[in-house]
């Protein structure tokens, strides 16, 4: 299929950017969206243009490096990651917009590529339990109803690529905290910090200038491993549970 | 990119947080709904004619005395009613604010956010509306009826209301209004249970959803049984 | 079936030979007990001193991000670099299986022993017993570790972990968090370096690659790395450096490596003077999903479970392989894993089940799309489990497998066989290490996938992960103690000789790829270099396919140097520079892989030699010449790209408290 493509172009963090119009011929619809991108990049690099700057890495939906704004939607039309995003959702002539993650605290760092460090940060603030290695007790020592460890492990899939917030009308990443607070919160290991993770994260999201919920939903609509929008119901009532103590 | 900072022992500003915020907006948001559900109450004994619909306005006037004096128990509500609306507006207001500062540059291509749209735009309208009906009905009780005028109408609370619905354009303003009142409270009553965290799971999250709908449907319903009644001269 | 006059590889005069190297390391004594020993024995820091220690570490997969944590909690200052945007892209993230631990929670008669039988003998007796007793011997602690961390693991009912048998084991001693058991420990280690982030132990240096290494005085004293967004080429010291960089599959260019994976870390290292052992050892994945064209970027496995009960096979008749799976009778289909191996049937080991899908393939009878002269796919077929156990039952197996297979190549598998074809996957060989995990520069360690020690020629399922965390959480910080307690070493001033060469040298290459300016891109060398990896170092090796190899590879980087053409500035994000860097150090490995490949004349492990099988075609070892590990020195080499012969250090493998036994599976 040949394909219109407009894409951001910005040479760095301090430069001006705007979409640039591509157009790419007999894409097979078995590529991915970013393999479509690498034959653009070949053809640029043979026209002695400087090729197009994006994120990937492992190309199987789980590290979470790729991410692009395709036509208005987060990861493109499929419910998936970019990586595993394949020319077949798309038609023959078609156009498509391609941009970076839009925040404040994703900062352009080059084309396509954001700076999303302010993740690493709120986890900083607080996304972990608080053990050295080593001092560890049997595995079997705490029980975990299989319920708990169950929705544990859905919020923990998690896999940190900003989508939420890129779909966000707010630009909040409140589905990216409230699953790393409701993996911790289900567990009874994470119970101790409980109420000081969550005031210290939420403190961090704010403070590095992420907007604030207004529950529309959009963030689980996006999200490539479809984590439901009811962790930050549990995120609410962790923050309101440590309001009160 | 480069070195993380430290974040280490911030001191805890949970109330001030985008989250306080919503926590405010979500109990003043509740406050509006137990309200609408009265004056909803109040709206239908119209259909039980003047005698009951004037009784009960001033039933509310003299409810409480001789504890409270005459219509204390309504100033008291009127007071909490603008003190969650100034809340529950600063509260958005707020957040629409962050929203914006949240992402400077926006997409190309957008796909709207209709929820958000709803709430903020649907939300400045109602508060619009909210004015023109308490002008209306409360501070100036004016009639916008060219047939039903002087102070008889305006007097009594019965034939004002009869008397301004008959006009369809006022009625037209009115069913907007509600077509936004039912979008946000669909949403905003879900939108309190998601904030005040009582959704944390996939079937108190549907249940949430489904209560949305429901006090949407039953407070707008009860509100424009009369004003159609009027309209359609069920009530005269 | 050996022919010593053609096996003294040195007639080719690709290499010589130096002396024997050994590990002076690990304790003498009987194997349970050497860890005891060693971590007795290894000189204690003073918690007070341990913050005047620096320690680089670079890599933050399972076994670089752990190792940067627990170093953290310690007190040690610690630098951790990562040239992802963030410590939890590693690789490891991707690991699907599950980890092994000698818990024996199933009580089904597992234990360190038994883990550690199976680990040796999996590695088909190339690896070092020591080392991977103690590599089953914490095994244990790791699962308590995780758990304490919050990772999610499989729970049954009763709220216990869950544990299943994986990769042929006669014992359940996997722990999983369904298929996303990489994910899973990653998250956890990752938080654990993050909360030593925020508590000033450890500096976090993102977007960062490590170009060069720095050896001043005889000792591994820092890194020289560039940082990936504004260009800026650092020079970070220290008193110890870690490298746990990870595996260099990549130089196949396609395999299920993550784009960014490299030997860059590694291969620095090597040319300062670190021994590459074993470099040749690849495991190749038979349940990969096969390459649909020219455009491929990467493969992508699916859990080797799928073979327990999908069917494998090909068009009996060529002129069958382009039809409609569904129309080929049984008669004229070839279930050769049954045919071949009626006892074991589909469920060979990883290399059999690769190398057989390999050969019908080379014979024509592949199946899906052309990709160059070749189809490269074989059926695995779940008709028949459909058909046995119900769809439903089928779904609920492998429903989510299922899922990504529709999703990458559009087919449904309910309806239509699956294709899958091998895919490499991982890499056994890596820097040569003793049993303090130190190879062989003073002061640089080297854990998880970039260290050769614990899978000798095969790994088995489920220890890659285990592996990793071993050497993060519980070895490394034990070993490396050792050597920091003759520390703090004198300061690295800035022009010390060996700071201003490294840097010096990574500048003059940046300069020099993008002063090249030729015809070709970075990525059209890359997938040469893996084509000719692919056909001549892959599944099956040949003499004569080998050196073809070699001179092949020998062109391509003297291309390389000549023609490549990078665009972009130094001073900037420039993707097509990371790239050009790391394909410029896979040119160099993949000619000592080759190397590695010719001079070990024996089919074993993961890897099959032409010139070494039995009369029935089956994988023929021979311990007699081979029970060695081969750990290879950098053989010199001035200008860019200019390699000189490596020379072959042999550290021999004695098995004590293990029978070496030949394997077999007809």
């Amino acid at each position: 299929m040949n394909l219109t493509l407009k894409i951001w172009r910005q040479a760095g963090p301090r430069h001006p950017g705007e979409l640039v119009t591509y157009k790419v011929k007999d894409i097979s619809e078995d590529m991915s969206f970013l393999e479509m991108l690498d034959v653009l990049n070949e053809e640029l690099n043979a026209k002695g243009e400087e090729p197009l700057a994006f994120d990937s890495d492992c190309r199987e939906g789980i590290c979470g490096s790729c991410g692009l704004m395709i036509s208005g939607d987060a990861h493109g039309p499929e419910r998936t990651t970019t990586c595993q995003l394949h020319m077949r959702s798309f038609s023959d002539g078609d156009v498509i917009t391609v941009e970076p993650w839009r925040a404040n605290a994703f900062p352009v760092i080059k084309d396509l590529v954001v700076d999303r460090g302010a993740f690493d940060r709120i986890i900083q603030a607080g996304g972990y339990i608080s053990v050295n290695t080593g001092s560890a007790p049997d595995a079997h020592s705490t029980p975990v109803p299989k319920e708990n460890a169950d929705r544990a492990f859905m919020a923990a899939e998690c896999i940190g690529c900003g989508a939420c917030v890129a779909a966000c009308p707010n630009a909040s990443a409140m589905l990216f905290m409230g699953a790393k607070v409701t993996h911790l919160s289900e567990l009874p290991q994470g119970q101790p910090e409980r109420d000081a993770r969550v005031v210290s994260m939420v403190d961090q999201h704010d403070h590095e200038g992420f907007g604030g919920c207004t529950n529309v939903g959009a963030c689980s609509q996006a999200c490539p491993k479809g984590i439901p929008q009811d962790v930050i119901s549990t995120l609410n009532k962790d923050l309101r549970g440590a309001l009160r103590g | 990119m480069s070195v993380a900072t430290t974040t280490s022992s911030r001191p805890a500003t949970a109330r001030r947080t985008t989250i306080g915020l919503k926590i405010l907006m979500a109990g003043t948001g509740l406050v509006f709904v137990g309200y609408l559900l009265l004056h909803m109450f109040g709206n239908l004994k119209a259909l039980a004619g003047e005698e009951a619909f004037n009784d009960y306005a001033e039933n509310l006037r003299t409810v409480g005395e001789p504890f409270l004096p005459y219509a204390g128990l309504l100033w008291i509500v009127r007071v909490v009613l603008l003190l969650s609306l100034v809340g529950h507006a600063y509260a958005a207001y707020s957040l629409w604010a962050r929203a914006g500062s949240a992402r400077r540059t926006k997409y190309a291509a957008v796909k709207t956010a209709a929820r958000t749209a709803w709430m903020r735009w649907g939300g400045t309208f109602l508060l619009l509306f909210v004015v023109w009906h308490l002008l209306q009905f409360t501070i100036v009780k004016f009639s916008v009826n060219a047939d039903k005028q002087g102070p008889d109408v305006q007097q009594n609370p019965y034939e004002l209301v009869v008397a301004s619905f008959q006009v369809p354009w006022n009625t037209l303003i009115y069913v907007l209004a509600m077509v936004a009142l039912a979008f946000h409270l669909s949403h905003g009553v879900f939108s309190a249970s998601q904030t005040l965290g009582l959704t944390g799971s996939a079937q108190a999250y549907r249940r949430a959803k489904l209560l949305g709908h429901a006090v949407a449907v039953v407070i707008v319903g009860g509100f424009l049984v009369p004003p159609f009644a009027i309209l359609f001269g069920l009530i005269k | 079936m050996t022919d010593t006059t053609v096996n003294a590889g040195i007639t080719h005069g690709l290499y010589t030979d130096g002396d024997p190297v050994a590990d002076t390391k690990a304790p003498a004594g009987p194997v349970q007990d050497m860890w005891t020993t060693r971590k007795f024995e290894a000189a204690l820091v003073n918690p007070a001193n341990r913050r005047k220690l620096d320690v680089i570490i670079v890599g933050t997969g399972l076994a670089g991000g752990s190792a940067a944590a627990t170093l953290g909690e310690a007190g040690y200052n610690v630098k951790v670099f990562c040239f992802q945007d963030s410590p939890r892209r590693a690789h490891s993230i991707a690991a699907q299986g599950g980890i092994n631990a000698a818990k024996n929670y199933k009580e089904d008669g597992d234990s360190v022993f038994r883990l550690f039988y199976d680990t040796v003998k999996g590695g088909d007796y190339r690896s070092r017993e020591s080392n991977v007793y103690r590599l089953a011997e914490v095994s244990a602690n790791i699962i308590d570790q995780c758990v304490a961390q919050g990772v999610p693991f499989a729970r049954e009912y009763g709220g216990l972990l869950d544990n299943r048998s994986f990769g042929g084991v006669q014992v359940s001693r996997t722990f999983y968090a369904r298929g996303q058991t990489g994910q899973q420990l990653l998250i956890g280690a990752y938080q654990a370096l993050e909360r030593q982030v925020a508590a000033g132990t450890v500096q976090q240096y993102t977007r960062h690659e490590m170009l060069e290494l720095v050896v001043a005085d005889g000792r591994a004293r820092g890194i020289v790395a560039r940082d990936l967004v504004t260009g800026e080429i650092e020079t970070h010291a220290a008193d110890a450096v870690v490298l746990a960089s990870g595996g260099y599959g990549n130089v196949f260019y396609l395999s299920t490596n993550a784009m960014g994976s490299n030997v860059t870390a590694s291969w620095r290292a090597h040319r300062k003077g670190a021994y590459m052992a074993n470099p040749c050892y690849t495991q190749i994945h038979p349940t990969c999903i096969p390459v649909a064209g020219e455009h491929q970027s990467k493969l992508t496995l699916m859990s080797e479970s799928l073979r327990n009960d999908g069917r494998i096979w090909v068009p009996k008749n060529r002129e069958d392989c382009d039809k409609d799976p569904r129309d080929i009778p049984e008669e004229d289909r070839d279930y050769y894993l049954e045919r071949i191996y009626p006892s074991f049937g589909n469920l060979v080991p990883r290399d059999i089940a690769s190398r057989q899908a390999k050969n019908v393939c080379d014979e024509g009878r592949g199946v899906g799309p052309m990709v160059g002269d070749f189809r490269r796919g074989v059926y695995l077929d779940f008709a028949d489990a459909i058909a046995r156990l119900g769809k439903a039952a089928v779904e609920s197996k492998y429903g989510n497998l299922f899922d990504m297979y529709a999703r990458i190549t559009g087919e449904n598998p309910y309806e239509t066989p699956m294709r899958i074809y091998p895919a490499v996957h991982y890499v056994m060989g890596g820097l040569w290490v003793d049993y303090d995990l130190q190879s062989t520069i003073p002061g640089l360690f080297v854990t998880g996938e970039a260290n050769f020690s614990d899978h000798g020629a095969n790994r088995l399922g489920a220890s890659a992960l285990m592996q990793g965390l071993a050497d993060g959480y519980f070895v490394l910080p034990n070993t490396i103690r050792d050597y920091l307690a003759k520390g703090p070493f004198e300061p690295l001033a800035p022009d010390h000789p060996a700071v201003v060469e490294a840097q010096t040298s990574v500048e003059e290459r940046t300069a020099r790829l993008l002063a090249i300016n030729g015809e070709r891109s970075v990525d059209s060398f890359h997938k040469e270099l893996g084509a000719i990896m692919w056909e001549y170092c892959g599944m099956e090796r040949s003499e004569e396919g080998l050196l073809k190899a070699i001179d092949l590879i020998r062109g391509l980087r003297e291309e390389f140097w000549r023609n490549v053409r990078v665009l972009g500035a130094a001073d900037t994000l420039n993707q097509s520079l990371e790239k050009a860097g790391r394909v410029a150090d896979f040119l160099e490995l993949g000619e000592l892989m080759c190397i590695d490949a010719l001079h070990r004349r024996e089919s074993c492990g993961g890897h099959f030699r032409a010139e070494s099988q039995t009369e029935d075609g089956e994988a023929l070892r021979h311990d007699d010449e081979f029970l060695y590990v081969a750990a290879w020195e950098f053989g010199g080499g001035e200008g860019l790209g200019e390699t000189g012969r490596p020379v072959l250090h042999k550290e021999d493998l004695v098995y004590e408290a293990i029978e070496l036994k030949q394997r077999s599976y007809k």
